[in-house]
This record gives structure tokens, sequence and C-alpha cells, in this order.
């Protein structure tokens, strides 16, 4: 096989006009694997991302009811840090080097993830025929299996992506940010001191509040519904490690990261490897799970035009996000029975569901729904997956549960009204992939 | 105050160039009028590669919102937390914005909606920046 090449720009769906998309409905997730978590790796093979990656892989085949040499697919995310890359000339471990087959990337397995280095270690995938690697996260890896499966590039399709956590907080005190003097990109931000998680979020959220007369404080609901949603999640690192409810007191008595974003605005980097199985509408009838099926896929390809992005570009490009996934998918807004969209960080929440006029909603009202009741069981969910800020960072659980909801089989999260059709995707206002998913075909 | 000192290239050199000699530069299309800042090798709006141009502008703008950054990921800035950043447009165009510290003014009472003049501060290596400073 050739190297596994990136996602073409054609792949994706970037523009409105283009009508419903050509394969709504044609192509379903069926399998769902995720790995254990860990806050950090502890250095040892059986948790390296490599090991993890394996075993969502052998999950999702095992949840969908294929076989391994059924699989003739796989797109992955090689990008798979939330800190440090494995230090150059730092050798690997022992063990991890004795048990794994290597790439040419010595990051591979660690903070890294190929579709080679997956094919050298899975002998059993013996017919992969189709390759393809996509950028940033699951939500553009979903996209962009669900074009390829359409597209017949590929019939059973294994999507993995992977996130490593080493040592050191993310971000700080690393690459440029340790600098005296300010390189590159970092010559129009450092100077300034324009380097904070969260930061670019905190300052559209701001003006978001000054032009809708909203407040920081209106945020608690949501974000503990998240932490709630989170703890109902069996997959989720905080419902595994550390099962801590948050109340509206603990958020607000949060200190400051970039002010008006909170620690509990944030999500916690986690290492973890979650995968799922696509497949074409007609042969996922026959599989292990019922299918979830797409209805479409749309994606943001904003470009900000100075030094940070306007509440009014945000606005413009989460209204265009919403369209386009409408307008590909055949339906309105009073279709969806709940919305995944992404909130890590969770000020930026509102502006998707906005986007998207999520429960009649028109912008400047997201944080008023968000003292109605949001919950699983009520009439508007939001975000019954809990996000990363309910289960930690992955930029998937949004994925996953929108699959399980779809599925029947989302256990204590299940919305309690039917979930019919759900939407999922990210990551940020300045540029993501979203997809629509329903329980049946039509 | 020891801040990150910005490191020239060739695409950002006629920008610091102009800040060392007290005039605040952006870029502009002969094609199309757009103003863009920070500079790129096109133009934003119509990709026109050959007509970008240097102009000079006012120095006058607005308060339009800010941060305060309590927990940096910049080593240098860690010792000034907590500490403003503001987003400054300029009167020529409102969609462009410059990042600004206020000096002078105290974290988190910052006069959104303020009119502010551009001055230019020294760096640690001598390459003057731009900040901004309330006027009304």
């Amino acid at each position: 096989m050739s190297p596994t090449q990136n996602a073409p720009a054609s792949l994706y769906r970037t523009t409105e006009g283009l009508g419903v998309w050509e394969h709504r409905g044609k192509v379903a997730a069926v399998g769902i694997g995720h790995s254990p978590t860990a806050r950090r790796w502890d250095e040892r093979v059986e948790s390296s991302i490599g090991s993890w990656a394996i075993i969502a892989l052998r999950n999702a085949m095992e949840d969908a009811g294929v076989s391994p040499d059924q699989v003739d697919g796989l797109v992955i995310v090689p990008a798979a840090t939330t800190g440090d890359l494995w230090a150059p000339g730092n050798p690997l471990p022992e063990d991890f080097a004795k048990t794994y087959e290597p790439t040419d990337n010595i990051n591979d397995g660690i903070s890294s993830m190929s579709a080679e280095w997956i094919l050298k270690n899975m002998p059993e995938l013996s017919n992969v025929q189709f390759t393809m690697h996509a950028r940033t996260c699951m939500s553009d890896a979903v996209v962009v299996a669900a074009q390829a499966v359409g597209d017949g590039l590929t019939k059973t399709c294994l999507v993995l992506k992977t996130w490593n956590n080493l040592s050191g907080r993310y971000g700080h005190d690393a690459g440029s940010n340790a600098l005296d003097d300010a390189p590159g990109n970092s010559q129009w931000t450092n100077p300034w001191g324009w380097g904070a998680a969260a930061i670019t979020f905190a300052y559209l959220f701001d003006q978001y509040c000054r032009k809708y007369d909203k407040n920081h404080d209106m945020m608690a609901p949501f974000v503990v519904n998240e932490k709630r949603n989170g703890l109902l999640f069996p997959e989720g690192f905080w419902a595994q490690h550390r099962p801590e409810p948050l109340t509206v007191e603990d958020y607000l008595a949060a200190r400051w990261i970039a002010k008006p974003a909170n620690l509990f605005d944030c999500d916690l980097p986690i290492q973890i490897a979650v995968a799922y199985l696509f497949t074409t509408a007609d042969r996922a009838k026959d599989m292990k799970q019922p299918p979830a099926y797409i209805l479409n896929h749309a994606s943001d390809r904003t470009k900000v035009k100075s030094s940070v992005q306007t509440l009014d570009e945000c606005e413009q490009a989460t209204d265009s996000i919403g369209r386009k996934l409408y307008e590909g998918a055949g339906i309105t807004a009073s279709d969806l029975s709940f919305e995944n969209m992404y909130d890590g960080y969770t000020l930026f929440h509102q502006f998707h569901i906005e986007g998207l006029r999520y429960a009649g909603i028109e912008r400047g009202e997201a944080l008023d729904l968000y003292q109605t009741d949001i919950s699983i069981e009520g009439p508007n969910p939001v975000s019954p997956s809990g996000g990363n800020a309910g289960s930690g960072r992955t930029r998937t659980w949004m994925h996953t549960d929108c699959i399980q909801q779809l599925q029947g089989r989302a256990g204590a999260r299940q919305i309690k009204k039917k979930a019919e059709i759900g939407v999922s995707g990210g990551p940020t206002t300045t540029g993501g992939n979203f997809t629509v998913w329903s329980a049946t075909p039509d | 105050m020891e801040r990150p000192t910005p490191i020239p290239n060739d695409l950002s050199a006629p920008f610091w160039n102009a800040c060392n000699e007290g005039r605040l530069v952006v870029q502009r299309c002969k094609s199309c009028n757009r103003m863009q800042y920070p500079p790129e090798n096109v133009c934003f709006d119509c990709d026109s590669a050959s007509g970008l141009e240097w102009h000079e502008v006012s120095g006058r703008g607005t308060i339009n919102g800010y941060v305060v950054v309590h927990d940096s990921r910049l080593r240098m800035w860690v010792p000034q937390q907590p500490y403003n950043v503001a987003v400054i447009h300029i009167e020529e165009d409102h969609t462009i914005n410059f990042f600004s510290n206020l000096p002078g003014t105290k974290a988190d009472q910052v006069p959104v909606g303020s009119k502010v003049q551009v001055e230019f501060v020294e760096t640690q290596s001598g390459q003057k920046i731009p900040e901004w400073q309330i006027v009304s």
C-alpha cells in the first residue's frame, strides 16, 4: 500500500447550496469501541495510546459483530497529542520498543498515531485496502469516513482517534510560550500576553454577554448538567476515576483562568482511544447493533480576519453551519431530538446551538434555554453526552452519545423523549466538522 | 515590565520598523482596498498577492472588549497576573483588531467602549510595539 494521504478538500462539504447530501441515509455507524481512560500516560506499554488504539479498534469490531478480515478501510487522526510529543532523543520505554513494530515516526503509538502503525501492529486487519488521515479530531475523521463509505472507497471502515497526555500542563511554558522573544505567529500575540486556556472564547463570551445582556453565572446550569451527564457515561474519565458531582456553587466559586472563563469552563486533558465502525446502510442491517444512519455532514473553514475572531464572525460561521447541516440532511431545526455540539470550552457551546436554532432559540437566547429543563429527562436535552466537560478532553463523547442514543443503548443517559435525529461536531467556531445522525435512513 | 519581544520576519519587518518610527501601519490591498492585520502574503478577500501595500492609520480606536488573564501559558507573563488583554478596533476599520494591556488600567477595570490612542512602548530588545492609552 502507498503511504496514507491526508483527506483531500474535496471530501468535505464546506459551502452552502450543495443540496441534499448524495449519500443521505446510505452510511451508518454500527460499532463503538472505547479504551480505558487515564489522566496521563504512566509509561507502561499496556497503557500507551498504541495499546489502547488496538483495544478500541477490537472493541468496535466486536461491538458491531464484524471480524477483522471484513474490514477494508481505516480512517485515523494522526495527531494524538494533548500536550507534549515524546521528547527528541528520549529513548522509548523498553517494553514498548519490544512489543510493537515501529514506523519511521518515533512518536507513533505514543504521541501520534498513523494508519501504518496500526496495520503493522494489527496483522488481523489483513484486508484493509483504503486508509486515510483526517486532521485535528474525531469530528473530522467521522465526516471523512462517512464520505469515503458513501463514495464506495471503503465498505466497512474503522474510524480511530487517540489522545495522549504526557507530563506537563497543556501549552504551559512550552514552545514559544516559554521564550523571551516572540517568533513566527507568536509575534502577534505573546507581546501582549494573549496566551491562556479558553482566551479566545472568553473574549467572544465577553462580547456575547455585552450584546445580549447575559452573564457568566447563567452558564452554571449548563456546566452542572454537563458533569451530571458525564458521570452517567461509564466510558468517561470522571465516571471512572473521580465521580464527583459539580454544583452551581462549585462552578460559581471556581478560580478564573482567563476571566470570564473559569476552571470548569475548561476541559481536563486525558489519555484515551476511541474507535467506530462505519459501513453502508445495506450492510449495517445485518450487523450486531442497530445502525445510526448519517443524514449529512458539513464543515466550516472560516478564516478569521484579524487578531481574534469577532462575535459577528463567530455568529456568521455558526449560522452557516446550521444552514449547511439542515440543507444537506433535508431537515429543519424542529426535527432534532437532541444536540451534541462541542463544549470544550463550555463558553462556545451556545454559539453552536444558536447557529442550529436548537429548541427554537434565536441569537442571544441559549443562556435563557440553560435556565430551563435541559436535562436528559426534559423536552430539550442539551448535550446529553456531557461532552468534554463531563468526561474529559476527547472531542469524541458527542459522537459516541449520538450513536448510542439513536441505537437506544445510551443506558442511564438515554434521553426520555424518543431519540430520532441528533447532531454532533466541532471543535470551535473558527473551523470544524459536523454530522447529522438518525435512527432511520429516511 | 519585561514581555516577549517580537522577532520580525520578511513579512512583518515593515510593520515593526514603522513601530520603531512611531507609526502604526497595516496592509492594504490595491485591488479591493481592504485593510488587514496581522500581515499576510495575500489579500484576505481577493487573494491578490502583488497588490498589498503598507498604509498608515490614525492610531485611534475603541476598546471592544477584554479578558483578564489569571493563568497564563506564557512564562514571561505569569508574574504580571492578573492582567488585562483588551481588544482594540481601529477607527478606520472595525474588523481590524489589536491587542492591548492598557497600561495604567487596573485589572478588570477596563472601560469598554472608550476611545483609545496608540502609543509605542519599548521592549527589552529595543523593539517598539503598539500599546493603547484611554483618551475618553
